[in-house]
């Protein structure tokens, strides 16, 4: 039997893309009125989703499934 | 009262990687149809996935939270079990070992003991590592139950049903596939929700030497940043270790065991595809073994330096206070805010999720192939084989639930795992490197060797037990902590299994050289790389990972 497996890449860079637009989303929702953690000021959750959302989408890509 | 309480962001989170490892579990079952592709994942993965895999089966729970307590309560110290712990045994099964494992075509680690000692020590080690994993199932589940409680304030058997029937949904619909594809997602996310936290406590404490300072004022007198510097004597360093422990039982028995011959992280590098894939894979993964101190022992360490509370031993916790195996979860809770924290809560459940899939899968594959196949039912379709995995693979986790309340009982957990290792890993290793480097190894000298081995293991723990004089003939020092004392116990039992192994062979009939190919060294055609390029050959990454590992020894002596 020929198998078409899905490379682990795309479920990985999925799962990455999807977490960084919400990380990212709430964090902009955030950015008035920041969380009291230490060096909340930094807005970690902006930048952080960002590169996520960037590494997953990249993934996304390159690891597609084909035909 | 709850460290933190999750917004909607953190609970959407958590719930879809639920989903998605799922979906992942039904999606591979169609592949997962005959027995090499539900044990062995089909043999099919690249080095990469395979060593990933490979790294990921040992990240669970127990490196996140064990470690990062253990590095609060010894300091770098704990990096040891990364390092010299870690990355000679991994480039040592790469290189050495797994040409025999790969050739030999075994499904398990048993299975090889099968082939080169026949059903004695085959039999022995599959009993053993069957019951070991499931003890360590339990401590996983134990260490997730901790971690809901003090984060979420989540009901513990709530926690514990959840994530086991998750894993025991997805691990038995597609066998090792959807183990090593949710431990590859656990990899990533490990890394993108725990590596905020180094980065902020560095920031925090300005840089190694502001976070030094702070350590030395917090804890006067003590020393917990230095690797080697304070093993020279076992009263000057917070573990009472001496140096010797770490070199010879650690580096040289106690790691070798584990990353070469506990199946559940073995079983992975068996599912390669070829065998120079097989040979990376574990050298891959020594890469980003070497680098996880920074997302594990960095937090703890840190957590010495700015949590405004002392952590304590589980033993001495009262209310109000947290122990030192909640120095992560204090640690994330510190830094991270709404949609971090998700992801940081997610990669914590993900390393649980993933230790027990690693657990039961193993489990699952060594029951059926090593115990039910042999011993129960000889003569079989492969179909009702694969059957029998699933079947087991639910069961096992129902055990697995049992043992979780064994692990509270413990001051640290990573006590708890290491004195398992002790007994059951460190003297399998003497049987496994005996029978793949010496040709006069025979059956009845495996069998023998690997029983006492086991045997005089657990009689040191109980001696040490009954009578804890004894600890300074075993641990060659009474200040020894339990994992020095682990250190020790499986150096002697290594030792004891090795010399039985070597006397009871010599008085007995060794195996024709016919029967020994593909598993020994020496009667054994190993494929060659002489037209490999230096960057495809595993041996040059092994090097380079070796030189890698000195200079980090260097800069943290």
């Amino acid at each position: 039997m020929q198998r078409h497996l899905i490379p682990v890449w795309f479920f990985v860079g999925l799962l990455l893309a999807v977490y960084g637009v919400l990380i990212a989303a709430s964090g902009i929702a955030e950015l008035g009125q920041p969380a009291k953690t230490v060096l909340a000021e930094l807005h970690a959750p902006v930048w952080w989703g960002a590169l996520l959302a960037v590494v997953g989408g990249i993934y996304c890509v390159v690891f597609r499934p084909r035909g | 009262m709850n460290i933190i309480a999750l917004k909607s962001v953190d609970l959407a989170i958590i719930a879809l990687y639920f989903v998605a490892v799922l979906a992942i579990g039904f999606y591979l079952k169609r592949f997962a149809t005959s027995g090499q592709d539900f044990f062995l994942a089909g043999r099919e993965m690249t080095a990469w996935v395979a060593g990933l895999s490979f790294l990921s089966a040992n990240l669970g729970s127990l490196e996140l939270l064990g470690w990062a307590g253990s590095a609060y309560q010894y300091g770098i110290l704990a990096a040891h079990w990364y390092w010299i712990g870690a990355i000679p045994a991994m480039v040592f099964l790469g290189i050495v070992m797994m040409p025999f494992y790969y050739i030999s075509k075994t499904h398990s680690v048993p299975g090889y003991l099968q082939l080169r000692f026949g059903n004695g020590a085959s039999g022995l080690s599959a009993i053993t590592f069957a019951v070991m994993t499931i003890l360590m199932s339990g401590v996983n589940m134990y260490a997730m139950a901790v971690v809901m409680k003090v984060m979420l304030g989540w009901n513990i058997h709530f926690s514990i049903w959840v994530s086991s029937l998750t894993v025991g949904i997805y691990v038995a619909a597609g066998g090792l596939y959807s183990a090593i594809f949710n431990e590859v997602l656990q990899f990533f996310l490990i890394w993108f929700g725990a590596l905020l936290i180094p980065v902020f406590g560095l920031i925090e404490t300005g840089g190694w030497s502001g976070m030094v300072a702070r350590i030395q004022s917090n804890f006067p007198g003590q020393d917990f940043t230095h690797l080697w510097s304070t093993l020279g004597n076992a009263q000057d360093n917070p573990m009472g270790m001496h140096w010797t422990g770490i070199v010879f039982g650690l580096g040289a028995v106690l790691s070798m065991g584990y990353w070469t011959t506990d199946f559940l992280v073995v079983q992975r590098v068996l599912s390669a595809k070829d065998i120079r894939s097989a040979k990376m894979a574990p050298i891959i993964g020594s890469f980003f073994k070497m680098a996880v101190p920074l997302i594990v022992i960095l937090p703890g360490v840190l957590g010495l330096a700015v949590l405004p509370e002392k952590l304590v031993p589980e033993s001495a916790l009262q209310a109000g206070q947290h122990s030192y195996n909640e120095v992560l979860p204090l640690m994330l809770a510190r830094y991270m805010g709404p949609g971090l924290l998700g992801l940081g809560v997610t990669a914590l459940v993900a390393g649980f999720m993933a230790g027990m899939a690693g657990n039961v899968s193993a489990f699952a594959t060594v029951w059926t192939y090593d115990i039910y196949r042999p011993y129960i039912r000889r003569q079989a379709a492969d179909a009702h084989y694969v059957s029998m995995g699933r079947w087991c693979t639910v069961i096992g986790l129902f055990i697995s639930i049992a043992t979780a309340y064994v692990a509270m009982g413990f001051a640290s957990i990573m006590d708890y795992v290491q004195a398992l290792f002790s007994f059951f890993i460190a003297p399998l290793f003497g049987t496994v490197l005996l029978g793949m480097l010496w040709k006069r190894a025979t059956g009845p000298g495996g069998f023998w060797g690997l029983l006492a081995g086991v045997g005089s293991s657990v009689a040191m723990f109980f001696w040490v037990k009954l009578n804890p004089g004894a600890l300074a003939i075993i641990a060659l020092s009474d200040h020894a902590k339990p994992l020095a004392e682990d250190m020790y116990r499986a150096l002697w039992s290594c030792l004891i299994n090795v010399i039985v192994t070597v006397v009871v062979s010599l008085a007995t009939q060794p195996k024709p050289l016919s029967e020994l190919k593909g598993l020994v060294m020496g009667v054994t055609d190993i494929p060659k790389e002489q037209n490999v390029p230096l960057l495809h050959k595993p041996a040059f990454w092994a090097a380079v990972s070796i030189a890698i590992l000195a200079i980090l020894q260097w800069i943290f002596w």
